[in-house]
């Protein structure tokens, strides 16, 4: 337990101390940038696109978890797993698939921004939401029909207010997750459009401003604690029990009308979520001399864009990331065993705070902290993995410490009793029941690092690109051709991630005869 | 009232019903009952409009029901457990049919009253319906469903989940407002004391079909087949002059005397349950008020009134 705290204190606590250092007290006041109109009017941008990402997440959420949550159809488990693939996907490959789709004109700007919100967020919705719908009782359906109630008005008097609770919970992750988007907002936003987190961004790297950008840093902070406790609030007061059905699964094939709805939407989602992507793979292969393989075979040759040839910022990424996710599996994993024995809520707290603070923040906190001695470690290319772990770190807690708690602890007991040493049963019992969850943490510590963008754009060095800045620098560049280089990288870092992720998938729980 | 004709419907392949069949008349109490597994509630379902069958149909008042959904049918429905709705408090839950309907606030609140008044929870309008006893949640249930008159009501093991006294409370309390109230009453249970003391007739149901229909006297003194026999609790079966016979066990007199010996006795509250084995091997079930109880092993002599003789057939392949 001391070493991932140690490392948290570091890496976490130390470069945070360096925001509120510099933006309270180091460098004069800074409460003009807080109140200037400029600020004023980001500040409302921010919370305005994250509302409207919301509300239009949840209309065009809720029928495909309305769907997949009561119909048995055909190929229902593959579109639930497909449903879950933009939200893993890079930020940064979901901009360039927005920008090589919308037509000019359209393609920067609120529209932009708003429909890739949506285009993440949806597996929130259809998640949260869908696995709540699909455990109701559907005999409070039919109840209400038999008293009297036709299928708008079930739908108004039971089914909604029935999902309060997962719609409230649904709806906090999305406006928080759109509130502190960054790549998303920093590409798709232009010169028009910024958020807090641009704007720190924009402060501290265009306008050298590290006094302002620690200042909107302590903005964004407060703005997050204010949305997270205005969700727990609503979340507890919307909290019913509810009759859970006794089967596992209540979905049955539709019927009659429901047939034609039921179509209708998983072929309306289905073009929604392929379109963009498909429109990026035809942006990077569509060359100015026809369809072709150019813009790839360019990714080996040097560029004006960057300082190295672009295949190289491929094995940074590979490298960067193979090390995030040791360190992220070390720090995360040991603070869920930490957690799962009840010994250490602070702890859990203090592993999830990079995930509230964002990943811009933690650039911010690093350039600040480590640019002087005694940590002078900007010149090192292995802080960018550091950052990496920590964004990480969180989600192998959140994946791992649920299942050690699952674990029965009769079971440890059994193997206590038949003679197993305190170590013993913990390599016995709680390693092989836990390394399901283990692998799948492994794969998404490395596809969140392969696809890290709000910190490594502030600390990675120039001729230490990853795949997402060499990405952002080809789309900072005019031109057919940065355009083009751009799409290619964003096809193969996609395709990374999608090999992370299903890898991730077949690692399975070990069941042996070990004698 | 509700004719339900050759009613067939299959889950995946697998035969639920098979050409079910039944009749209630207005006013009147129909008791369905079968072991679990039989149907029972798969056709309770039908005539809800909650399944579609597969062939056969569903009369109300002579109108056939196919294109009629559930909400327009004018049949309530009580789940096993009340299937109440969890966000609204007890109050809200009775009122749902109302304000469907329509009714102003002050009507609802007057109705309101007057059904919880009738189930006997008057009062509990504003409770939450955390706390509140399976009996409670019951009672709440059935003034739901009765709180838009149905035109026939129908219950899906409605005490299946209550403990034994409690259930036994509620049965007479059912039996008593469904005859108060002159409803049309289809109930559902796989308790065959339950069905005896709810229906005016009482239909068994085995595997999908309507093995027996008749008022419980008929049935209890004319079972169609062994297996109802059997189904009933009578498992005093013999041979008579080349035909079957089923034994009713309150007919199985023990005397004193020495032609059998008691292998088991157990007092259930007033009757004295008590199996016999002859001396030529065949064993039988006997049921008395006796306040002396034979004892085990004790040698009796065993004699039969012949008015508790029933022929059966066999029973019939399901």
């Amino acid at each position: 337990m001391a070493v991932p705290a140690a490392f948290l204190a570091l890496f976490f606590a130390f470069p945070f101390a360096a925001i509120l250092e510099r933006g309270l007290v180091g460098g004069g006041p800074t409460f003009d940038v807080l109140t200037s109109e400029s600020t004023l009017r980001i500040l409302w941008f921010t919370f305005w696109q994250a509302g409207a990402s919301t509300v239009l997440t949840l209309i065009l959420g809720l029928p495909l978890a309305w769907v997949i949550a009561r119909f048995e159809f055909p190929g229902r488990s593959v579109v639930r797993a497909l449903v879950l693939v933009p939200f893993v996907l890079p930020t940064v490959v979901v901009a360039s698939a927005f920008l090589a789709l919308l037509p000019e004109g359209l393609e920067r700007g609120v529209v932009a921004i708003l429909a890739a919100h949506v285009f993440f967020n949806v597996a929130v919705v259809v998640r949260i939401v869908g696995s709540w719908w699909g455990r109701l009782d559907p005999r409070l359906w039919e109840a209400a029909a038999t008293l009297g109630a036709g299928p708008a008005q079930r739908l108004r008097s039971v089914t909604l207010p029935l999902l309060r609770p997962p719609l409230a919970a649904a709806s906090a992750l999305v406006f928080l997750f759109s509130f502190t988007s960054f790549g998303v907002i920093l590409i798709l936003g232009g010169p028009r459009y910024a958020t807090l987190e641009t704007e720190i961004y924009t402060q501290a790297v265009r306008l050298f401003d590290l006094r302002a950008a620690a200042a909107l840093s302590l903005l964004q902070l407060g703005s997050v604690a204010i949305v997270l406790a205005v969700a727990g609030a609503i979340e507890r007061r919307f909290s019913v029990v509810v009759p859970v059905a006794r089967e596992r699964d209540v979905a049955r094939p539709p019927r009659g009308w429901e047939r034609a709805a039921l179509l209708t939407v998983l072929l309306l989602s289905g073009i929604a979520l392929a379109l963009p992507l498909t429109a990026l793979v035809e942006r990077s292969l569509a060359t100015p001399n026809g369809y072709g393989l150019a813009f790839y075979r360019m990714l080996g040759e040097e560029t004006p864009a960057l300082l190295v040839p672009p295949w190289h910022a491929v094995l940074n990424s590979l490298a960067f990331a193979a090390a995030a996710t040791v360190l992220a599996l070390l720090v995360g994993g040991s603070a869920a065993v930490a957690v799962a024995r009840r010994r250490a809520g602070w702890l859990d707290a203090l592993v999830m705070l990079p995930l509230g603070a964002s990943a811009v923040m933690l650039g911010l906190g690093f350039v600040l902290a480590f640019d002087e001695p005694p940590l002078d470690l900007r010149a090192s290319p292995w802080l960018v993995p550091v950052a990496q772990s920590l964004v990480a770190a969180p989600f192998v807690v959140r994946i791992v410490a649920p299942t050690l708690r699952s674990i029965d602890n009769r079971l440890r007991e059994a193997a206590a009793v038949l003679g197993a040493s305190p170590a013993r049963v913990w390599r016995e019992v709680d390693l092989p029941l836990a390394l399901r969850a283990v692998g799948v943490a492994a794969g998404f510590a490395f596809a969140i690092s392969l696809g890290e963008f709000g910190a490594t754009v502030f600390i990675a060095r120039s001729d230490w690109p990853t795949v997402p800045v060499a990405i952002f620098r080809f789309l900072g560049r005019p031109g057919a051709v940065n355009a083009g280089q751009a799409a290619a990288l964003g096809v193969v870092l996609m395709a990374l991630t999608a090999v992370t992720v299903l890898l991730a998938d077949r690692v399975t729980t070990v069941r042996r005869g070990t004698l | 009232m509700l004719r339900a004709e050759r009613v067939r419907v299959s889950f995946a392949g697998v035969p639920a019903l098979a050409d079910a069949a039944l009749e209630v008349e207005e006013g009147e109490r129909l008791a369905v009952v079968g072991p679990s597994g039989s149907g029972k509630s798969t056709l309770l379902r039908v005539v809800a409009g909650l399944v579609r069958a597969d062939a056969g149909q569903v009369l109300l008042a002579g109108r056939d029901l196919a294109d009629v959904p559930s909400h327009r049918r004018e049949i309530g429905l009580m789940h096993q457990d009340g299937a109440l709705f969890p966000h609204l408090d007890v109050a809200g839950n009775v009122a749902f049919a109302l304000r469907l309907a329509g009714l102003s606030r002050v009507d609802r609140e007057r109705r309101t009253a007057e059904l919880l008044e009738l189930v006997g929870l008057r009062g509990f309008e504003r409770r939450s319906l955390d706390g509140l006893s399976g009996g409670e949640r019951q009672r709440i249930g059935l003034a739901r469903a009765l709180a838009r008159q149905p035109r026939v009501l129908l219950l899906d093991e409605p005490l299946g989940s209550l403990d034994r006294p409690l259930r036994e409370r509620l049965v007479q309390d059912l039996a008593e407002l469904f005859e108060r109230l002159r409803l049309t009453v289809i109930h559902v249970t796989h308790d065959v004391g339950e069905a005896f003391a709810i229906g005016d007739r009482v239909a068994i149901m085995r595997e999908g079909r309507i093995v027996q229909q008749g008022t419980p006297d008929d049935v209890w003194t004319r079972p169609a087949d062994e297996w109802v026999a059997g189904f009933l609790g009578m498992t005093n079966v013999r041979q008579r002059n080349g035909r079957r016979v089923v034994v009713r066990p309150e007919a199985v007199r023990l005397l004193p005397g020495d032609d059998a010996v008691v292998v088991a006795v157990q007092r259930r509250g007033p009757a004295v349950h008590a199996r016999v084995r002859l001396d030529d091997g065949e064993v039988l079930e006997s049921v008395s008020a006796g306040l002396e109880q034979p004892q085990l092993g004790q040698r009796v002599r065993v004699e039969i009134d012949s008015g508790g003789i029933v022929e059966v057939h066999a029973a019939a392949p399901p």
